[in-house]
């Protein structure tokens, strides 16, 4: 497998200017003869389809949502960054750029992320000028905030539903494309396999999932912006639909997977209640800076937080981290919560929770201000647990909630597969091993509104295909393997739900291949994983027919998917000896207990290629050069 | 606690639909309403029967993918829940719960709980933006937009577009959502260019699909999940009658 | 124009603004009518006044018949949209969400208002003796002084009987309710109403169907308590 990432050359601030200044045009008459299909309609996908419409290409795109409105790209909360400087701190590009790619723990490649800190500012100039409504100062501009640790304010946000307005804004663009006729969208389809003819991608199969109806559709490239896979682990911030599933039948088609391992943990949700939860709720990190995370020194400390004592608490974060604190990064203060959870210290009911306080700041303070700051934060935290947070301690537990890893893509973000594009969170381009606050939303939409209108033309002049049919034989044999697989997981007709064979493969993977991973539990999952797949296909009890409006079908659709992927997210997690941002070996850490990284053994992207269905993937290795930063050593004591 | 629920089952968008009730035993107060069913369904499951359908995506009240009626009330009567949000530590051991899916006949059942909203889309393509293509913005802070004007229209664009205002209305009125894009739209100056243009085309489009007219009764503001008003629909009216007289 | 008449916002336009002039009507109707307390002579003197212009009296019958006209020709226009955009209801009929008794009542209160006006019509302005239960032909009634319609006797033979008053007084409930919540529709449909004024309309709203209420409600109760005779 060729991994050329395709990086032009020349200085690192002259790549995308000469980039678009070499690429190929196509000619703005010619636009109209090439066919596009873009699937999802998230922040990368509606801007994606709604750029390539405006330019003159047919665009059919598809969501298994209701209305390509409700991608899950809308849940972002916080912000979204962009190098604009408009606060005078001493914001840059090369600023933005270099946070990126340390926040990643050196693991992203430099080309693609200075990009994206270049057409960052682009976003929030074409977001403005859609609408979007961000917050703004009294003199009518726009206002900024600092996120994520990040020691400039470059943070744009519009309430706390920034990534709702961001998806509004792209969402109406469609539309605007769709009312125009340039745009067909598929609502509540979902796209079951991608269609190669010569090598190149060509079309897609899709179910609908109101009629079960297995439709064909051609084009001339395709464009994968389906998201990312947290929900492998059963329980995550992600939204219940958010699935592997396109990114994964790509891979089977041949698209290399890429650093699967790097999943993110936010250390700021609400703990899981019960075996009756369905999603965990991201609270906002923010809440960090006043409340005092702690749990109780001794094991098995039953009492009301309030009855023990301050000599009978440990606040751990403090202890460890004396410099940073509450504050420390995501994935060392999720770390540390497993830590003492593991240990029995563990709060709330099922032991898997921590304190984070607020009584000092209330006292310090007062509520008012408390309130002020965090009132919705904890009027949320009120309606989804019953506590009121001023009077006790708010429970937090960490939880998946964003995965680097996806489809490999070159520069022009396009996969093993040629015509087979990828783009935000479902490639694995941008964030490394860590994805800093604030980023996804940028990358979504850098990718889809400024870098893929360029590329894909590029592909069109370039690789001279001829035009597909949905009559040809690949076509054809798509179709039929998808309504055999479909009738395979209908057949099985057995004694356990799907949920609770996905809840399985969760919990296995929440505990050997979460926080923190380790060899022998890797080994342990891999080989659990085959027998819970094995008993997947043997007992999982599917209801219903096709012909019909079937969730109970589409979800075991998914978690079969699951089934395999989870033992590649595991294989990748056992290979990638070092620990790296979200990627925590316990074999692999410092006296202090922070990540080891190897530089010089794992300074690469693992990417993943399919070899059929008995053979374990094979590895390559795109090395990571980097020409303008060096790799150093992130603390945080 | 043990619930008695009565459900809204429809196999197809023309078959005729009944309440079928069941029996949801063993709930736990800190389950979410979804969260519950979800435990009904699996016991279904086991037992060979069909699930029942309901629309829910995000769980946590952004997406505007869940809609049900619970006991008479979109999303449920909880100030500014949506039902994905609503919590079974608000109903008691033995309550009788009635849930229906939304009922208008610009949303047409798909299955049980499950309604087609396209109609909300089909009136957002006909004018719910601003024209502008990908490129050749201006700088962002180019025009400096009132913070008072900022902040009204994220009011008013904080809809989620569940059609739970259709739902509740006595007429199965769009005229909140509606009222909410255009108001959000219009209230900043890049959205004025076009508003007149906008407005026209959206409550055209709104009543082509068959939705009610606003009788002012107050409904969908009570049952908003994102406290959306109706100050929004007198501004529309505004902004409508204002485009009649400029002959737009 | 036809998109007023074709759009459901158009069509609200026209009940508000026909809804305005009615409102309107009825203001100044009460307040001529509360010279009834002032005694015979200066009614009489009004009345008189009013009908000595056939041409503006005729010209404003017509205004108003045509307001009636297209409120109701709307009301029952959008009625039937509506119905028909909710072809299902819910379970048990459940009171809809917030909405009031008024708001959910208007095309009943409006309904029955309209037969009140066609009988107060012919009970007043047509005179028909067989509906104003006396057994007396109110053209009869002159003024002994000036010859002319005597309006105050009139009014006071009118309100004499029990039945009469008490359809009065019930269909100035009803029209009373209709405004309460009509005045409010009104400024909404005619995007009058923003976040500062809104609570205001709402209160004059409420306070003026209170006060024709007391208004008008006060001339058949004068009448029966014989205050007025």
């Amino acid at each position: 497998m060729n991994l050329d990432a395709k990086i032009p050359s020349g200085p690192l601030e002259k790549k995308w200017d000469r980039y678009r200044l070499e690429m190929k045009l196509v000619n703005p008459a010619n636009k109209r003869k090439f066919d596009v299909i873009v699937v999802g309609s998230g922040l990368a996908g509606a801007s994606a389809a709604a750029s390539l419409a405006e330019l003159g290409y047919n665009v059919q795109c598809f969501c298994f949502q209701d209305s390509p409105r409700r991608a899950h790209s809308i849940a972002a909360q916080g912000g979204i960054n962009a190098a604009k400087n408009y606060t005078n701190d001493g914001d840059s590009i090369f600023r933005l750029f270099y946070d990126t790619i340390k926040g990643g723990d050196f693991r992203a490649r430099e080309a693609n992320v200075y990009r994206l800190a270049q057409v960052s500012v682009n976003i929030i100039d074409q977001c403005v000028a859609q609408g979007v409504p961000f917050a703004r100062e009294y003199g009518g501009l726009l206002a900024n905030r600092s996120f994520g640790g990040a020691q400039v304010s470059r943070t744009f946000y519009a309430r706390g539903q920034t990534g709702q307005q961001l998806l509004l804004g792209a969402y109406q663009a469609l539309s605007r494309q769709i009312g125009l006729g340039a745009v067909k969208m598929y609502p509540r389809t979902e796209m079951l396999d991608v269609v190669l003819i010569d090598g190149h991608a060509k079309g897609v199969v899709a179910r609908n999932l109101v009629t079960g109806e297995i439709s064909s559709h051609a084009a001339d490239a395709v464009v994968l912006a389906t998201g990312g896979y947290g929900n492998v682990f059963y329980l995550s911030t992600n939204a219940r639909g958010c699935n592997v599933t396109a990114i994964y039948r790509a891979f089977k088609k041949g698209a290399a997977f890429a650093n699967p391992c790097y999943t993110q943990i936010h250390p700021t949700c609400i703990p899981v209640s019960g075996d009756h939860q369905s999603k965990l709720t991201l609270m906002s990190e923010s809440l960090r800076n006043d409340g005092r995370v702690w749990v109780p020194k001794s094991t098995g400390d039953k009492r009301p937080p309030r009855q023990i004592p301050e000599s009978e608490r440990d606040y751990y974060l403090e202890r460890k981290y004396p410099s940073y604190g509450n504050l420390a990064p995501r994935d060392i203060s999720s770390r540390a919560a497993k830590e003492v959870c593991d240990e029995g210290r563990g709060v709330g009911s099922g032991g898997l929770g921590v304190y984070l306080d607020f009584a000092d700041a209330i006292n310090r303070l007062g509520q008012r201000t408390i309130a002020e700051r965090y009132g919705n934060l904890f009027s949320m935290y009120e309606t989804i647990t019953g506590e009121n947070a001023y009077e006790v301690p708010m429970r937090i537990f960490p939880a998946v909630h964003y995965t680097m890893g996806g489809l490999w893509v070159d520069y022009h973000l396009m996969s093993t597969i040629p015509g087979l594009f990828v783009l935000g969170e479902a490639n694995f381009s941008d964030h490394g091993a860590n994805r800093l606050g604030a980023s996804a939303l940028m990358q979504g939409l850098a990718d889809g509104y400024f870098v893929i209108p360029y590329t894909i033309g590029h592909y069109f002049v370039s690789a001279k295909q001829a035009k597909a049919s949905t009559s040809h034989p690949e076509f054809k044999k798509a179709e039929e393997e998808v309504k055999v697989r479909t009738e395979k997981l209908l057949s099985i007709r057995g004694r356990r739900t799907v949920t609770s064979l996905h809840r399985e493969l969760g919990k296995l993977l929440w505990d050997k291949c979460g926080m923190a991973r380790h060899e022998a539990g890797l080994k342990e999952a891999l080989r659990k994983i085959p027998e819970l797949r094995e008993e997947f296909w043997r007992n999982a009890n599917v209801p219903g027919e096709n012909q019909d409006f079937n969730q109970a079908l589409e979800q075991a659709g998914r978690v079969a998917d699951y089934m395999e992927f989870a033992e590649l997210l595991c294989l990748d997690a056992l290979n990638r000896r070092e620990s790296c941002g979200g990627h925590f070996r316990t074999e692999f850490q410092t006296e202090d207990g922070e990540a080891l990284r190897d530089d010089q053994n794992f300074a690469f992207v693992s990417a993943w290629e399919y070899q059929g269905p008995a053979k374990p993937p094979a590895l390559h290795k795109e090395p990571l050069v980097y020409e303008e930063v060096k790799m150093t050593q992130r603390s945080y004591k | 606690m043990n619930l008695t629920l009565k459900v809204w089952r429809q196999k197809s968008p023309n078959a005729p639909g009944r309440f079928i009730t069941f029996q949801a035993d063993g709930v736990i107060p800190d389950m979410s309403f979804l969260e519950m069913l979800d435990v009904v369904n699996e016991g279904l499951i086991e037992k060979g029967e069909d699930p029942i359908a309901f629309d829910s995506d995000c769980r946590e009240g952004i997406c505007g993918m869940c809609s049900l009626v619970i006991n008479g009330v979109p999303h449920g009567g909880h100030k500014g829940t949506a039902t994905c949000q609503l919590h079974m530590r608000h109903f008691k051991d033995g309550d009788t719960i009635t849930i229906e899916p939304w009922r208008a006949r610009a949303f047409p059942i798909i299955k049980d709980l499950v309604v087609n909203r396209w109609a909300f889309d089909r009136i957002i393509q006909a004018g719910g933006f601003i024209s502008v293509s990908t490129g050749g913005a201006p700088d962002a802070n180019a025009i400096p937009i009132p913070k008072a004007d900022q902040d009204q229209s994220m009011d008013a664009a904080a809809c989620i577009g569940c059609g739970a205002c259709v739902a509740a209305c006595k007429n199965a009125s769009a005229m909140l959502f509606v009222a909410a894009k255009v108001s959000h739209l219009s209230l900043l100056p890049q959205g004025k260019v076009e508003r007149h243009r906008r407005v026209t085309n959206m409550v055209k489009a709104m009543d082509a699909e068959g939705f009610g007219a606003c009788t002012v009764t107050g409904s969908c503001e009570a049952v908003c999940p994102k406290e959306i008003n109706l100050t929004f629909i007198a501004r529309m009216n505004r902004e409508y009658l204002a485009a009649w007289f400029k002959g737009k | 124009m036809l998109r007023l008449f074709q759009s459901s916002l158009g069509k609200k336009y026209i009940m508000a603004v026909s809804g305005f002039v009615l409102f309107g009507f009825v203001i100044v109707h009460m307040l001529g009518n509360l010279q009834i307390f002032l005694g015979p002579e200066p009614l009489n003197r009004y009345a008189h006044f009013l009908q000595s212009m056939p041409e503006l009296l005729w010209l404003a019958r017509i205004v108003l018949l045509t307001m009636v006209a297209l409120h109701v020709w709307s009301a029952i226009k959008l009625s039937l949209e509506n119905k028909a955009a909710r072809p299902a209801g819910y379970e048990g009929n459940p009171t809809p969400v917030a909405a009031s008794y008024a708001s959910r009542t208007m095309l009943m209160s409006g309904l029955i208002v309209a037969v009140f006006i066609i009988y107060h019509l012919l009970h007043f302005t047509v005179q028909t003796p067989a509906v104003n239960l006396t057994g007396q032909d109110f053209k009869t009634f002159l003024d002994p002084q000036t010859k002319h319609h005597d309006v105050f006797r009139m009014m006071v033979v009118g309100y004499s009987k029990f039945w009469v008053s008490g359809f009065y007084i019930l269909g100035m409930a009803l029209l009373c309710l209709h405004l309460s919540h009509g005045v409010t529709g009104m400024f909404q449909s005619l995007g009058l109403k923003n976040e500062h004024t809104g609570k205001w309309i709402d209160r004059f709203a409420l306070a003026v169907a209170a006060v024709i209420f007391l208004g008008n409600c006060s001339i058949p109760m004068a009448v029966l308590l014989g205050y007025v005779r």
